[in-house]
């Protein structure tokens, strides 16, 4: 460890290494305080968008894995081993080069997007696991008695099993949450100026590192603290009385 | 729609760029199991042993180690190893980080494990005049491994495809090899698409072999 630490870094500027009246910046320079705020807003908008995408598309993977037709569950377990059994670095790749050099026509799409599909569509693979698993904890009866009762598929699964199924898997989601905001620091790979770029590439060009890393990694923890406080408090006001109670 | 060409993958490239590549990504996925199982292992005998000093730190590091992002914690050994053991280059530094970052894992998986054994057998183990350690040894711990056996492998793949993550440090792993072999032939697009499938193929088969090992598992109990 350093003994002479150099936190005055943080109101130098990035471009004249020179330190600015004002720790945010003055003018047109940025100081190294404002790249790490940032950084962080990058990290928080791919995660939280990726989030939203892998609810999304999960949840909808989710439910075509527990449908009676044997084709469209099939898609649903396609998807799923495909999402899962490929590293997310090399998925971020795939979206970033690959695709982009089979189709030209994407290669105006930037980075950000690609990230928060990328981020999205694996965690999908997780979160579709997930539902999957909470509509199968429910008795076979409640499918069958909503069917009895003359509503179609669809509309079983809209009044009778999801609004269960949905909250059964806010906790293991929760956790999922945490992962996405850890997960989204791959993207600095494909060169988005998240948290993790921030600490390579300024830890790189000054000489302490520690000066960066301590800020980034407390800023990785506050952040997944605060999605795992934001889902806490999703779960408790959806919980259904009485029956998840004891879960 | 532009034209995918194979060709230039040849042995001699293969063998070049990529072998090497995979036989690290392959040492560093069972040294960082066989490492990260037995330091898990010890963590998790810490956090159940019912004594503050032994639980807290053991708990610290599980759950500091467990909040960053795996990028971060190899960042942060890469650059901290050598400031305390001198230079040891990328691929050792990545050997120590996942042995030292997997343990937290395993040894949440063994903690569970550990509590899967019923207490009677432990006191079982007692009552015929063994220590503590030896009713660990002989009793809990074969059967809290083999209880924990396909969740221990599961973890493995996942720590399989973490391996690709040394990539932030430089490390000649299976992707990088790849990557290289790319460049060099101005190919990034087949490389990267030929790595993806054989991520693909090996964790694929390795969790339908895990799954085939839980069905054998369960019969026999």
């Amino acid at each position: 460890m350093s003994s002479n630490w150099d936190w005055q870094m943080y109101c130098r500027t990035t471009t004249e290494q020179t330190v600015a009246d004002h720790c945010l910046g003055s003018g047109g320079d940025i100081t190294y305080l404002q790249w790490l705020m940032s950084a962080w807003g990058w990290t928080l908008s791919v995660s939280v968008l990726g989030l939203l995408v892998a609810l999304v598309v999960g949840a909808l993977i989710g439910i075509l894995r527990t449908v009676p037709d044997r084709r469209l569950a099939m898609v649903g377990e396609v998807w799923t081993e495909f999402f899962r059994n490929i590293p997310l670095l090399v998925q971020l790749f795939l979206w970033y080069h690959v695709i982009p050099g089979i189709f030209p026509a994407l290669k105006a799409v930037p980075a950000f997007a690609l990230v928060v599909v990328g981020l999205g569509f694996f965690t999908s693979a997780r979160i579709a696991e997930q539902v999957k698993a909470g509509i199968n904890t429910l008795p076979r009866g409640q499918r069958f008695a909503g069917l009895a009762l003359g509503l179609t598929l669809p509309q079983t699964y809209r009044h009778v099993i999801l609004p269960m199924a949905f909250r059964i898997v806010i906790p293991p989601l929760t956790s999922e949450s945490m992962n996405i905001v850890k997960n989204s620091a791959v993207a600095f790979a494909v060169g988005l100026a998240e948290l993790a770029q921030y600490a390579q590439q300024v830890s790189e060009e000054s000489s302490h590192f520690e000066e960066v890393f301590i800020p980034v990694t407390l800023l990785y923890f506050l952040s997944a603290f605060a999605i795992n406080r934001l889902a806490g408090f999703i779960e408790k006001r959806v919980r259904v009385p009485g029956i998840l109670g004891a879960k | 729609m532009s034209q995918l060409d194979f060709s230039f993958l040849t042995w001699d490239v293969i063998q070049n760029y990529v072998l090497k590549g995979f036989f690290f990504s392959v040492e560093l996925t069972l040294v960082a199991m066989l490492g990260g199982i037995v330091l898990g292992t010890v963590l998790a005998m810490m956090r159940l042993s019912g004594k503050p000093w032994l639980e807290k730190p053991a708990a610290f590091y599980v759950d500091t180690l467990r909040s960053i992002p795996l990028v971060m914690v190899i960042l942060w050994f890469f650059l901290l190893i050598p400031k305390l053991l001198g230079p040891l280059g990328a691929e050792t530094s990545a050997l120590i980080t996942f042995t030292l970052f997997e343990a937290t894992y395993y040894s949440e998986i063994m903690r569970a494990g550990i509590q899967s054994v019923s207490k009677g057998q432990v006191h079982a183990g007692f009552a015929l005049g063994m220590t503590y350690g030896q009713s660990m040894r002989l009793v809990v711990l074969p059967q809290a491994f083999r209880n924990m056996l396909p969740v221990l492998l599961t973890q493995t793949i996942v720590l399989f495809q973490d391996t690709s993550l040394v990539y932030a440090v430089g490390a000649h792993d299976l992707l990088k090899g790849f990557e290289t072999a790319g460049k060099n032939f101005n190919r990034p697009v087949e490389t990267y698409l030929v790595v993806a499938c054989i991520y693909l193929g090996i964790c694929l088969s390795l969790s339908q072999l895990v799954r085939r090992l839980q069905k054998k598992i369960a019969i026999i109990r």
